[in-house]
């Protein structure tokens, strides 16, 4: 008897008819689509993206070149040199270069930086059109720290509880 | 003498043109359409970014496919490689000839309409399998044996469903159909009604002829790449592509003429304007076939190739043969009024 | 412009010209696939003179089921063929004279009974259809379904015979290969498969509190 039954579903078409009804319900259901360059999807405050040095108020830069970053790095994407200020002789980096190419943007840097000096920014949009540009250099990251400074600082006190 | 070539050469060129070219933009628009409905299916957009609404999309796809290469693979049978791709217009666009869009307006009004429009659609498959063999591709050879045995199994089914509406018209002109399903009660008198099971087959039978979803396992994009026109490119692929879609289109417009009354009002002639037969009324009709065709494709996984043989030659025939004979007893014991042209 | 009667005239040369052309091509082609297409080309002007004779539904009905089926089985075939080009003309000097002889002797039976038949033929009437008022289908229809009703039954039965015979020939039920019966699939039941299963979501219950540690400060 089920056979029967089944035999006449399955000639009626009804489960493709069923399925078809479904098809059509969600034609007409809101879109899910994020029109990406006019609309964006908000970001975390722990957001990953390019890399910044930053200063303190002062104008003073944070890093003391411990060399931490460079060591935890993964994919070691870090090249720091170090020498002592030629003012007041100070320890400070010479270099320090990030490969983009190779960061895999863990954020392990930002967590090991006992000064707060590296971080990563929202910024996820950036392009490259050299080769070598993909290495950003110390005076870059600072310059990217300088200009999205607030927004760094915003998102730092936000997350500062969990820390 | 002047007026003489005007009528036998000028008139027939300018008429051909004033279907073909239409039917171009109907499938570039078609096309777009496609993309759109199963967007919006997946819950997606669909393009929306060249032109209004995205409607450049197909154009700017058209010029893209223009202005690309067409590379011929090695060992390739050169004069068959770029022989193909016409075969397989060719017949798609002659199939148009004999299409009546309302009482005057038809290309090439013949008394063996359907059994052209047969042979036209039957003559479709070359293409595809000489673009499968000539490209020298295992893919390509293994997607046109694919669609060789579908269309063929298929076309038994399509021209039993024929049958169907010819004998119940009594007549093989495209035409004569249409006003064999004219009457009193508008739509009611449409074939559909009476041979509703071989409606049903005849257009499913439709999209396994056009190898469409879910019967594209000619195609086959997660098993074969592309079936028998991966190895096109440029123009030579748009030119299948156009094919296709012709084809679909062609599909779409027989189903609203051999069921559902071609050019007639869906409304009984009394109710005034609305009742009345218009082109447009066949365009609305073709239309839904061919928005059914993106909807069984948004809607249906692909048909497994063993699964399609069952479904033609196990249900499909003996499902029309049966309905061949009702049709006979239909119109030989009078037991529909439908049909009667009255 | 050109004369109608003129014009037709020429139509049957040029089909004729292209059918005798494709069917020299058919045994002359070396690549087999070209000769298969050569055929198609045979067959397609063949229905295009026959258009012209007015034979309209024999014209199309030859496209349909040869251009259309059987030369597509023929293609299906001869692709599937792995020919070595160079071995089909082995042996072709050799057997040459035989199959002149035989061509010749074949040509000259073909134009005795044509001739035979040229002698009794009774000039031919007009074309029937036209004589009925009807159109060439429609008066092979009638033809056929009143006059003819039992020779073709007899060929339609004849050919379902043949159907049959040529199925149980090849038809070898292969033991030891597995493969998939699509009609018991389809017959599968979603509760056979599958069973949805409801129940409250599980609270963990209370820890115990561990009996030796109970006691530490």
């Amino acid at each position: 008897m089920s056979r029967i039954s089944h035999y006449f579903k399955s000639l009626l078409l009804i489960e493709l008819f069923k399925g078809m009804a479904l098809t059509m319900r969600y034609m007409f259901s809101p879109k899910y689509t994020m029109r990406y360059p006019m609309e964006h999807i908000p970001k975390s405050n722990r957001f990953r993206g390019l890399h910044a040095l930053r200063r303190y108020p002062n104008g003073e830069e944070r890093c003391i070149a411990c060399k931490l970053c460079e060591a935890v790095c993964p994919a070691l994407a870090i090249t720091i040199d170090s020498a002592p200020r030629e003012s007041d002789g100070q320890r400070r980096t010479t270099r320090y270069d990030i490969d983009l190419f190779k960061c895999i943007f863990c954020g392990f840097c930002e967590e090991s930086c006992p000064v707060d000096s590296i971080v990563e920014t929202h910024i996820h949009e950036y392009h490259f059109e050299q080769r070598g540009e993909n290495v950003v250099t110390k005076p870059q990251l600072l310059a990217i720290g300088d200009r999205f400074e607030q927004d760094i600082a915003a998102a730092r006190a936000q997350d500062a509880a969990y820390r | 003498m002047g007026d003489q070539i005007l009528n036998q050469l000028i008139w027939p060129v300018i008429y051909i043109l004033a279907i073909v070219l239409p039917l171009v933009i109907a499938v570039a628009m078609f096309v777009y359409w496609e993309r759109k409905v199963i967007g919006w299916m997946h819950v997606r957009m669909g393009p929306n970014k060249i032109g209004p609404l995205g409607l450049l999309q197909a154009f700017a796809d058209v010029v893209k496919l223009l202005l690309k290469e067409v590379i011929l693979p090695t060992e390739a049978n050169k004069f068959l490689y770029y022989l193909a791709p016409m075969l397989a217009l060719i017949p798609a666009l002659a199939a148009w000839a004999v299409v009546p869009f309302n009482e005057q307006m038809v290309l090439a009004n013949v008394n063996a309409g359907v059994l052209y429009l047969l042979a036209m659609t039957s003559l479709g498959v070359y293409g595809i399998i000489l673009a499968g063999w000539a490209s020298n591709s295992r893919y390509a050879l293994l997607g046109a044996m694919r669609s060789a045995a579908q269309v063929i199994s298929y076309e038994l089914a399509m021209g039993l469903c024929l049958v169907c509406v010819l004998v119940l018209a009594g007549s093989l002109n495209l035409t004569d159909i249409v006003h064999a399903q004219t009457g009193h009660k508008g739509m009611f008198d449409w074939f559909m009604w009476p041979l509703l099971p071989v409606f049903i087959i005849y257009f499913i039978s439709g999209v396994a002829e056009t190898n469409r979803a879910p019967f594209d396992v000619a195609e086959g994009e997660s098993e074969i790449v592309a079936g028998f026109h991966v190895e096109y490119s440029g123009s030579a692929f748009a030119l299948f592509f156009l094919a296709e879609y012709a084809n679909m289109i062609l599909v779409s417009f027989l189903a609203a003429i051999l069921f559902m009354g071609g050019w007639l009002s869906p409304f009984p002639a009394s109710w005034g304007f609305i009742g009345q037969g218009s082109f447009l009324w066949l365009f609305i009709k073709a239309f839904i076939f061919a928005f059914m065709f993106l909807w069984f494709r948004a809607s249906f996984p692909r048909y497994r190739y063993d699964q399609i043989m069952r479904l033609g030659w196990k249900v499909f025939i003996p499902i029309t043969i049966v309905w061949v004979l009702v049709a006979g007893c239909m119109k030989y014991f009078g037991w529909v009024t439908v049909g009667t042209g009255g | 412009m050109i004369d109608p009667s003129v014009f037709q005239l020429i139509c049957f040369y040029a089909f004729s010209a292209v059918t005798i052309g494709a069917a020299l091509g058919v045994i002359s082609l070396r690549n087999t696939v070209h000769a298969v297409l050569a055929l198609v080309l045979t067959f397609f002007s063949t229905a295009c003179i026959w258009l012209l004779a007015e034979a309209e539904f024999l014209a199309i009905a030859l496209i349909v089921v040869y251009v259309g089926a059987v030369m597509v089985l023929f293609l299906f075939v001869v692709m599937m063929l792995d020919i070595k080009q160079e071995h089909i003309r082995e042996g072709f000097i050799k057997y040459l004279p035989v199959g002149i002889i035989v061509a010749l002797i074949m040509l000259g039976e073909m134009l005795a009974m044509i001739g035979v038949r040229a002698m009794h033929a009774q000039v031919m009437g007009a074309n029937p259809a036209t004589v009925a008022g009807m159109s060439n289908t429609e008066w092979l229809g009638t033809a056929l379904y009143t006059q003819f009703l039992l020779p073709f039954e007899i060929a339609a039965l004849i050919l379902t015979v043949g159907v049959v015979a040529a199925v149980v020939l090849t038809l070898r039920q292969r033991t030891g290969v597995r493969h998939q019966a699509a009609s018991q699939q389809v017959l599968v039941n979603p509760r056979d498969r599958i069973r949805v299963v409801k129940m409250a979501a599980e609270v963990p219950a209370a820890p115990q509190p561990a009996p030796g540690k109970e006691s530490t400060p």
